[in-house]
């Protein structure tokens, strides 16, 4: 009998369930497509390497989906808290006939089962048909093989799902329960008719409010785009996020005042149709839910700020990295080793000899010396890097240095500066494919293109720092700081390069560094990668034979450095999407409730609507306006402000981007925000008017 | 004089078969106009069906209700939303005053959605609310007036539209009587004054006694119809209390 009768409910208000389900399945469906990542094809198919950076990734992944089942979780208990809100006078019903709290109670958990058991099976099946199109976006990021399409089903990831929802739903029986205990009769059959009194604010506050607001947050806008150079350290940056957090409430709480002012004086637009009515209505809602508009609209910012910073990221990332890796293979080691050194605890050790021998030696004649065949590689350069005691960091910046320190007090000032000769540096920079420079017996060059450590040299550089190398004091060629680098990486940071002429009165004993770079001497990926497991894989010989000798030689290869580069930028991709899909169905069902609560408020007003005679056409459009303006507002204002925002992450993030590179992935975002968005507001349009037909 | 209203032999049946409810049976009737009619009846007489039916919320069953030349059992979907939004106006027992608008705002409405012209909405509005003594509220919300002048605002918002046929349906039920006596000398002055024609549905003996002639009715029929001709308002007052002596005692107190 009563699950007939919970049946039967659900089946009623089939479309007041229709929010809380489409949230449950979405839910489950985004649960299971990103913890079933690491069983889907695209996974399988990826290097050894890369398999490393999945398994951080998967790590990632389960610790920010505990935080996702959370987030999930609240708002599922949000939501079902409407529904049994809407459902007070049943239960009020079911009461005055004698049924105990305990049977209504009883009622209610089986309605959640059943709704919980549909919604995991359909959130499921949806999940595992999305994740089969998410695997071909993962295969392109890892950039793995997927000629041969294979249907995959996570058993882990649906347990997993179905563990973390099944929890969810014993919270929300347990929630339902207590609140179901704590109902008084007579609240419960009255509890349809109450009609909040109305605040109105003073409409000029209003306005001065709305214009002092615009003003604050245009400013905020400027201090992280135009004024950005002034924002050197992350402290400062908090003012313009108070800043615009709180401009952002104040203009909702200002808005509808300051638009029906507007309106209000251009009678020919206000004194139309229901456009009285619907300003109304938004002055009246927005006052009562300044606080939830802002908090949503803030969560589309990340959402969107997120979603297309880190898809823009990850293009940019792609692109940077063919620039800085040109070559196979970096190798370096210490030169003219002491005896001994300091270890980290402050003890003193001693270098073997063997050790020092080799560090007298390029890297070249260590590969030869342990048995490593040359013929292997080609394109072969080996150049010294001096490093001198008497210039250190701190020795460049000379004059300004304690200035600087104060500054950024944590940079290590005694680390000694990397000196290359000119020509030296020509050989890395042809076989690179990069700028080569030339000097007078008199000057030196700077290159550096780490962005922080550009502005701070740059600062020295136009004072024309005379720096004294060797006991001859040179000049600076140029005012700025020259692109150019020799180690290989994922991203621009080369912290600073000296260049000095060749005659400069450096030897043997000033090298701190032997370079050297190559290519495999090979054509195909696959052969490459057998060379490169020389480097890689300890079994090697020429690995075993090192140890042996008790060499250390550091190094990085192409093929490393772009899988993890990859790798790491997908995962911080993916968690982003995760993420922020995640809240954007957070902030679109609360939205969306919210709506459905007022309309239920509403009832009344529009019956009047349609008792003076509107139509069922007007009824649905200043109805499908109210809605509509309060779904746009936060969305408007939120793109506002992720222009501004991405604008700052790109800027942070060093290196020129033209918006062009941003549109695939601003058109990527839009997408999947307005599907979720618009199926939202759909829901809420069709449940709202489902409402107001009843009769009060 | 011409006809404004003509009822003619409406029945209305809830129910199905095999057990059906009349809830009016057979009932004719004419309004001219300027004329200030009053319906009173028990609860369950029928008067509010019949109101609904005249005011095209519901459907008759059979019959015909002729309004200003038009039969309105006729007109369907959007031409009936037109024909209630430009004929009829309406006031109700509990106001149905919208309390996110402005008293002004709430009389403009009625007009707005008749897409009448902005300039001339703020001259009827004015000139109604002129008549009807509520000027000075016309900036207030309805939660800061009292019962009388909702009662007052949802008047003007029903004359507004000059309407061939005001329907009132228990306008004084909410009002205490100080209210309630002022409420319908507004109503006196707009129907002699403004020539409109009221039909007002009451059980109240003295909120009816300001009518011109009242149809009672009972069980779905007309039981009998009173004209106050010359009579005054106490000679008039007097003649329903006996009618509703005649129905079967105080209407309210009849188990």
């Amino acid at each position: 009998m009563l699950f007939k009768l919970s049946f039967r409910n659900m089946k009623k208000s089939f479309k007041d369930y229709a929010i809380y389900f489409l949230t449950l399945v979405l839910g489950v469906a985004i649960f299971y497509m990103f913890n079933s990542l690491d069983s889907q094809q695209a996974m399988l198919q990826v290097s050894e390497s890369q398999k490393q950076i999945i398994t951080l990734m998967i790590d990632m992944l389960g610790v920010v989906s505990i935080f996702v089942a959370v987030v999930l979780g609240l708002l599922i208990v949000y939501a079902n808290n409407f529904l049994i809100n809407r459902r007070k006078k049943e239960f009020g019903i079911y009461m005055t006939l004698g049924m105990g709290k305990r049977q209504i109670s009883k009622i209610i958990l089986l309605e959640t089962i059943l709704v919980g058991i549909l919604s995991l099976i359909a959130g499921i099946v949806i999940g595992v048909f999305a994740s089969q199109f998410m695997s071909i976006l993962v295969g392109k990021m890892f950039e793995a093989d997927m000629s041969s399409f294979r249907f995959v089903f996570s058993q882990d990831a649906c347990i997993k799902t179905c563990i973390c929802f099944a929890v969810v739903y014993v919270a929300v029986m347990i929630f339902n329960t207590f609140t179901i205990s704590r109902y008084k009769l007579i609240n419960l059959l009255t509890a349809i008719k109450k009609n909040e009194e109305v605040k109105i604010k003073n409409p000029v506050i209003s306005i001065l409010i709305f214009i002092i607001a615009v003003a604050v947050l245009s400013y905020a806008y400027w201090i992280v785009t135009g004024g950005i150079n002034k924002l050197n350290s992350m402290d400062k940056l908090i003012w313009p996020i108070l800043m615009g957090i709180g401009s952002t409430i104040a203009i909702f709480w200002s808005l509808s005042g300051f638009v029906l002012r507007l309106i209000q004086a251009k009678k020919s637009t206000y004194l139309k149709s229901t456009n009285m009515f619907v300003l109304r209505q938004l002055n009246n809602k927005i006052n009562t839910t300044v606080i939830s508009m802002s908090v949503i609209c803030l969560m589309l910012f990340m959402t969107i700020s997120v979603l297309s910073a880190s898809l823009s990221l990850n293009d940019k990332v792609q692109k940077e990295l063919v620039r800085l890796t040109p070559i196979d293979l970096n190798l370096y080691k210490d030169a003219n080793l002491p005896e001994s050194y300091k270890t980290y605890s402050g003890k003193t050790a001693k270098y073997s000899e063997t050790r020092r021998e080799d560090s007298k030696i390029t890297v070249e004649e260590t590969l030869i010396n342990n048995g490593f065949d040359m013929n292997l590689l080609k394109d072969v350069v080996n150049i010294p890097i001096y490093a001198i005691e008497e210039m250190k960091w701190k020795d460049f910046f000379g004059d300004i240095f304690p200035e600087v320190k104060q500054e950024f007090p944590r940079l290590n000032y005694e680390t000694k500066e990397e000196i290359i000769k000119v020509s030296d540096y020509n050989k890395i920079a042809q076989l690179y494919g990069i700028k080569q420079f030339e000097l007078q017996d008199n000057e030196y060059i700077v290159l550096c293109d780490f962005q922080n450590m550009v502005t701070l040299r740059e600062r020295v550089l136009q004072e024309g720092n005379i720096l004294t190398i060797a006991g001859t004091r040179y000049v600076p060629k140029y005012d700025q700081c020259q692109d150019g680098f020799i180690d290989m990486s994922a991203s621009s940071i080369n912290t600073g390069i000296l260049l000095v002429p060749d005659s400069c009165n450096l030897g043997q004993e000033q090298i701190g560094k032997y370079f050297m770079a190559a290519n495999y001497n090979v054509n195909t990926e696959n052969e490459k990668k057998e060379i490169e497991k020389i480097f890689a894989e300890e079994s090697s010989s020429l690995l075993q034979n090192f140890k042996k000798n008790d060499i250390e030689i550091d190094g990085v290869t192409k093929i490393t450095i772009i899988e993890s580069s990859k790798g790491l930028t997908a995962s911080i991709v993916f968690i982003a999407i995760y993420l922020g899909i995640v809240f954007l169905i957070a902030s679109s069902a609360i939205l969306a409730l919210k709506q459905l609560t007022e309309s239920s408020d509403n009832k009344q007003r529009y019956l009047i609507l349609r008792k003076i005679g509107c139509d069922e056409k007007m009824i649905n459009k200043a109805l499908f306006r109210q809605i509509g303006i309060v779904f746009m507002l936060p969305l408007v204002l939120a793109i506002i402000h992720s222009i501004f925002g991405i604008q700052f992450a790109l800027s942070t993030m060093t290196a020129i981007t033209s918006t062009d590179e941003l549109i695939p992935s601003i058109i990527a975002t839009v997408c999947i925000m307005g599907a979720v968005y618009g199926l939202y507001f759909l829901a809420t349009y069709l449940g709202s008017k489902n409402i107001i037909k009843e009769e009060v | 004089m011409s006809t404004v209203l003509e009822v003619k032999n409406i029945e209305k049946y809830y129910g199905n078969k095999s057990n059906l409810t009349k809830a009016i049976d057979n009932v004719s009737f004419k309004v001219e106009q300027g004329e200030f009619v009053g319906i009173m009846g028990a609860s369950g007489s029928g008067k509010t069906t019949l109101l609904n039916c005249i005011s095209t919320i519901d459907r008759v069953t059979a019959g015909q209700i002729v309004i200003n030349g038009q039969d309105i059992t006729r007109l369907k979907g959007n031409n009936l939303n037109k024909f209630r939004r430009e004929e009829l106006g309406f006031i109700f027992q509990d106001f149905n005053l919208l309390d996110t608008l402005t008293c002004f705002e709430n009389i403009a409405l009625a007009l707005t959605i008749q897409k009448v012209k902005p300039r001339e909405i703020q001259n009827r509005v004015k000139n109604v609310a002129e008549k009807l003594g509520i000027t000075e509220i016309l900036k207030k919300y309805p939660y800061q007036i009292s019962g009388g002048q909702k009662q007052r605002v949802a008047s003007a918002r029903a004359i507004v539209t000059d309407p061939k046929l005001i329907l009132a349906d228990e306008p004084t039920g909410a009002l205490d009587s100080k209210a309630a006596r002022q409420l319908l000398e507004s109503f006196e002055s707009l129907n002699q004054k403004m020539n409109a024609t009221i039909l007002m549905v009451t059980h109240d003996a003295f909120t009816a006694s300001y009518a011109d002639r009242i149809i009672f009715i009972k069980d779905g029929k007309i039981f009998n119809e009173l004209i106050k001709g010359n009579s005054s308002r106490k000679q008039f007052f007097e003649k329903i209390i006996e009618v509703q002596t005649l129905l079967g005692g105080d209407l309210n107190d009849v188990i």
